[in-house]
């Protein structure tokens, strides 16, 4: 479990580390919490020549609210995130998702910018990200642009990120007070990826759904947003009818792989069951 | 495949003491502790970010040191479990509550967890036992069950606190 030989690199500023990545080409990759990326070399399913580290960027890590966005920097951990006040009173389904990925040590390592460039669809922060409406920011040697989550994730490690980009930051817009929100995530024991996950982001309005946004994890290539079942819910008091017709809309879309979380129908039929169970509780938060 | 990558001086604070050394970029940090540091204390159990026999405190985070290169930990500061015991090389409260709480078996986990719950205790010094368990999820015990490593983590907060320690009714 030894990784292939590479050449290690510090930059101190974002300039510095596109400037490495244009000049090392293909062969280079960013490094951030490695949580994903050295289990990878180690089982040699990685090899880079270089890896350009981009622990020592101070710019990448923070978070901070802009108005009505909440930009959180690439490098920010899971662990700051759970640390964060910012984060509580704007975004606290980043909170409850957060506690559901990996276990404490792999927390204080894993970066918010890893985890969604990664492009593993057992990552939970990508599904999350799409549900919330968030914007990727990259940066790259032709300058800056931006990426909504919804069209980053291209299948399986594929994403729109180019060779020699890096993703700086992720905006998140500040959901409104009274919001309701679930991330329910079945998994066979703490520290795995999911068995099928479901983000909901809603408000209600005289006891109806106004707006619903739902992410799935881990059921398909990619994250999934579930339009139609989101759609399924707006106007409805969340009957069981509803949450019926939500599960089935959502169900529509999954095309999980059968692997050792269990056979594809296996997978479907609890992915319905986290919408429903994802609805029914982000209902019940919401004032 | 890269020509053999060059080798790069890594310096840190491991246990108090300033060390350097000599290594490849793709050393891992547990291979530097163990090889080069000889501190055999921190275990490999895995090798695979999952059981946590490895775990260090690298400037005030528990890290699984097998999913860390020696390079990214350049400048830190760091605590095995060889650094655990009171300055005056008695035991220390977390220490001394795996002992009487009889708290590993075979003990390959051991430092892992000792290092592990040195840092709960640090930011949270009163958890509850759920808080305790749910901390030490990201450790594999093989032997215990884990009942007797939370009461010694449980011994140990008190001691610190200067509490009464409760056995929880069975
Ligand atoms: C035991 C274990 C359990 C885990 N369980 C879960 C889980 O339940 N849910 C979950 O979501 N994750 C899980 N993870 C993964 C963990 O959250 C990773 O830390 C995360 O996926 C990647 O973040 P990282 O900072 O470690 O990135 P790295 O491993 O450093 O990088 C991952 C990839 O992204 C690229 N990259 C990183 N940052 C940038 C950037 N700023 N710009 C461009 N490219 C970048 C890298 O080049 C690499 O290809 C688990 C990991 C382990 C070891
Ligand atoms: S040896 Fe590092 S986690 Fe198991
Ligand atoms: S005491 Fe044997 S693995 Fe924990």
């Amino acid at each position: 479990m030894i990784p292939g030989p590479f050449t290690y690199h510090r930059p101190t500023s974002v300039a510095d580390a596109i400037k490495l990545l244009g000049e090392l080409g293909d062969e280079a990759r960013p490094l951030a919490g490695g949580h994903s990326l050295i289990p990878m070399m180690k089982l040699r399913l990685a090899t880079p020549d270089h890896l350009v580290d981009l622990h020592g960027i101070g710019e990448l890590r923070g978070m901070r609210r802009d108005g009505d966005t909440v930009v959180i920097g690439a490098m920010t951990t899971q662990y700051d995130l759970l640390a964060s006040d910012t984060i509580a009173a704007a975004l606290p389904i980043l909170h409850e998702t957060a506690l559901l990925i990996a276990d404490p040590q792999v927390r204080y390592c894993g970066t918010l910018g890893g985890n969604v460039a990664n492009g593993d669809p057992g990552n939970d922060m990508p599904a999350l990200m799409m549900t919330l409406g968030a914007v990727y920011r990259l940066r790259g040697p032709g300058g800056e642009r931006e990426v909504a989550a919804a069209d980053f994730y291209q299948g399986a490690y594929f994403t729109a990120l180019e060779p020699g980009e890096i993703l700086t930051a992720v905006a998140v817009p500040a959901q409104p007070a009274g919001h309701g929100y679930a991330y329910e995530k079945l998994k066979r024991k703490i520290g795995d990826y999911a068995t099928a996950a479901a983000a909901v982001v809603l408000t209600m309005r005289g006891g109806t759904v106004a707006t619903c946004s739902i992410g799935l994890t881990n059921l398909s290539e990619t994250p999934l947003l579930a339009e139609e079942a989101a759609g399924a819910v707006i106007g409805t008091s969340l009957d069981d009818a509803a949450l019926k017709k939500a599960a089935e809309a959502a169900r529509a879309i999954m095309q999980p792989a059968g692997d050792g979380r269990g056979p594809v129908e296996y997978r479907k039929h609890v992915g319905g069951i986290m919408v429903e169970r994802a609805l029914r509780r982000a209902a019940a938060k919401a004032a | 495949m890269a020509p053999q990558a060059k080798k790069t001086q890594v310096s840190m604070k491991v246990n108090g003491v300033d060390v350097d050394g000599l290594v490849e970029p793709r050393t891992l940090l547990v291979h530097f502790i163990r090889e080069n540091l000889q501190l055999t204390g921190t275990h490999i159990g895995c090798e695979t970010t999952h059981c946590g026999a490895c775990t260090v405190d690298i400037d005030g985070m528990s890290v699984k040191s097998c999913t860390m290169f020696a390079v990214q930990a350049d400048g830190s500061e760091i605590l095995t479990v060889e650094g655990m015991a009171n300055a005056d090389g008695t035991l220390s409260a977390l220490q001394e509550g795996f002992r009487q709480m009889h708290g590993l078996q075979c003990g390959f986990c051991t430092p892992g967890m000792i290092v592990r719950a040195h840092r709960l205790l640090r930011e949270n010094p009163t958890p509850t036992e759920e808080e305790i368990r749910f901390g030490i999820s990201g450790n594999l015990c093989r032997c215990t069950g884990y009942q007797n490593i939370v009461r010694a983590i449980q011994y140990a907060a008190a001691k610190i606190n200067g509490t009464e320690f409760k056995e929880a009714a069975e």
